[in-house]
C-alpha cells in the first residue's frame, strides 16, 4: 500500500472546496502525453463532482525523457508566485504540442504576468528546489510513472481512464 | 534471494563492448543493483527511465546504480542510447545469468525484477523482489539508503 508522503499541505497547489470529501492528488509532467489525456479526464471529474472534490497537482518532471518538462514545471511554479498556477497549468496542457522555451514566455505574456519577475523566478534555486522536492516526495510516495494519482492519500493503481467511475462510487 | 546482512558476491561484468564493471571496485560507495528481465520490454523501460531521473538523488546518498539483465553488451549499448540512460547496464550474458544466480534472482532464463542496496563495505542492507510485471518504483531504495546514513 503506497501512501502520499507528505500528506497534502499548505505548500501544495490546490483547487476546489477545502471541505471536499474527495482529495485527488496528481503527480504529473507537463510534457507527458498521458498526463495531457488525464488533464481532460480530471477537468471532467471536477465538473461532475463540483464541491465534493479538491484537486492538487505536484510536479514529477521526467527531465531526461522530456526536454521541456523541467522548464514547464518551473514556469508553472513561477506563475504560482504571481497567483496564476492553475491558468498556467491548464495552458501548458492545452498547448502541449507547441511546448518549448518560447511558448513559456508566450503563455506568461498571455496571462499578464510580470515577465521580468517570471524569468527571474524561473531561474531561482528556490523554485528548482520546490520542483525537486515534489519529485522526491513522488518517489517516496511510490510514483513509478506519470501520471500517478492518490485518492484521499492512497495510491490509485487503476487506469486513469476509469478514475471518474472509481471516484463516483 | 540474498537477504540483508549477507555479503554481496563480487562480480565483473561488461557494460559496453569496451567497458567492464567490478563490484569490489565500488567499495566506499553504496551500490544499488537493479536486476530486470529484459531491455526494451515496456515495464523495464519505464523502471530504468525512472531510475535515470533519480541519479542525482542517489548521488546525494553516495550511491551508484547498476542495472543488470541477461542481455548482451551491444544490446545494452543500443538500449541505453535510445533511452539516454546515464548509468551502467551490466550484461549477465556469459555464462548466462551467472551473477543473477549468485544473488538468487534467476528464473526461467531471465533475471527477476529484484533490487539490492549494498553498503560501502559490500554488505547487502536491503533486498526486494518485485512481481515481474510491476514497476517497483524507487521508494524502497530511497528508504534503504536513508537508513544507511
Amino acid at each position: 500500500m503506497h501512501t502520499l508522503i507528505p500528506p497534502a499541505n499548505a505548500l501544495d497547489h490546490a483547487t476546489g472546496a477545502e471541505q471536499a470529501t474527495i482529495e485527488l492528488v496528481e503527480y504529473g509532467d507537463f510534457q507527458c502525453p498521458y498526463c495531457r489525456e488525464a488533464f481532460f479526464i480530471v477537468k471532467e471529474i471536477q465538473h461532475q463532482l463540483g464541491d465534493k472534490l479538491r484537486f492538487i497537482f505536484r510536479n514529477f518532471p521526467l527531465s531526461e525523457a522530456h526536454e521541456y518538462a523541467m522548464d514547464a514545471a518551473l514556469a508553472a511554479e513561477a506563475a504560482a508566485l504571481q497567483q496564476q498556477f492553475w491558468p498556467m497549468h491548464d495552458a501548458l496542457y492545452n498547448r502541449q504540442s507547441d511546448l518549448d522555451e518560447a511558448l513559456l514566455v508566450i503563455l506568461a505574456t498571455e496571462l499578464g504576468l510580470d515577465l521580468q519577475k517570471f524569468s527571474d523566478d524561473m531561474d531561482s534555486p528556490r523554485l528548482l528546489s520546490k520542483v525537486e522536492a515534489d519529485f522526491e516526495s513522488g518517489v517516496r510516495s511510490g510514483v513509478n510513472g506519470t501520471p500517478t494519482f492518490y485518492v484521499n492519500g492512497k495510491r490509485y493503481d487503476g487506469d486513469y481512464q476509469n478514475l471518474a467511475s472509481f471516484l463516483a462510487r | 534471494m540474498l537477504q540483508k546482512g549477507e555479503k554481496a558476491p563480487d562480480f565483473t561484468l561488461q557494460s559496453t563492448p569496451e567497458k567492464r564493471v567490478t563490484l569490489a571496485d565500488l567499495r566506499g560507495k553504496n551500490v544499488i543493483l537493479a536486476f530486470y528481465p529484459a531491455d526494451w520490454s515496456p515495464v523495464c523501460s519505464d523502471q530504468m527511465s525512472l531510475y535515470n531521473e533519480m541519479l542525482k538523488y542517489f548521488e546525494r546518498y553516495n550511491a551508484v546504480l547498476l542495472g543488470i539483465s541477461v542481455d548482451g553488451a551491444w544490446c545494452h549499448q543500443a538500449f541505453a542510447k535510445a533511452r539516454q540512460l546515464h548509468f551502467d547496464l551490466l550484461a549477465d550474458f556469459e555464462p548466462k545469468g551467472a551473477v543473477s544466480r549468485l544473488y538468487g534472482v534467476y528464473e526461467e532464463g531471465v533475471s527477476q525484477r529484484a533490487l539490492f542496496v549494498i553498503d560501502a563495505e559490500g554488505i547487502i542492507q536491503w533486498s526486494y523482489l518485485s512481481p515481474v510485471g510491476q514497476n517497483p518504483g524507487a521508494d524502497g531504495i530511497l528508504n534503504a539508503l536513508e537508513k544507511l546514513k
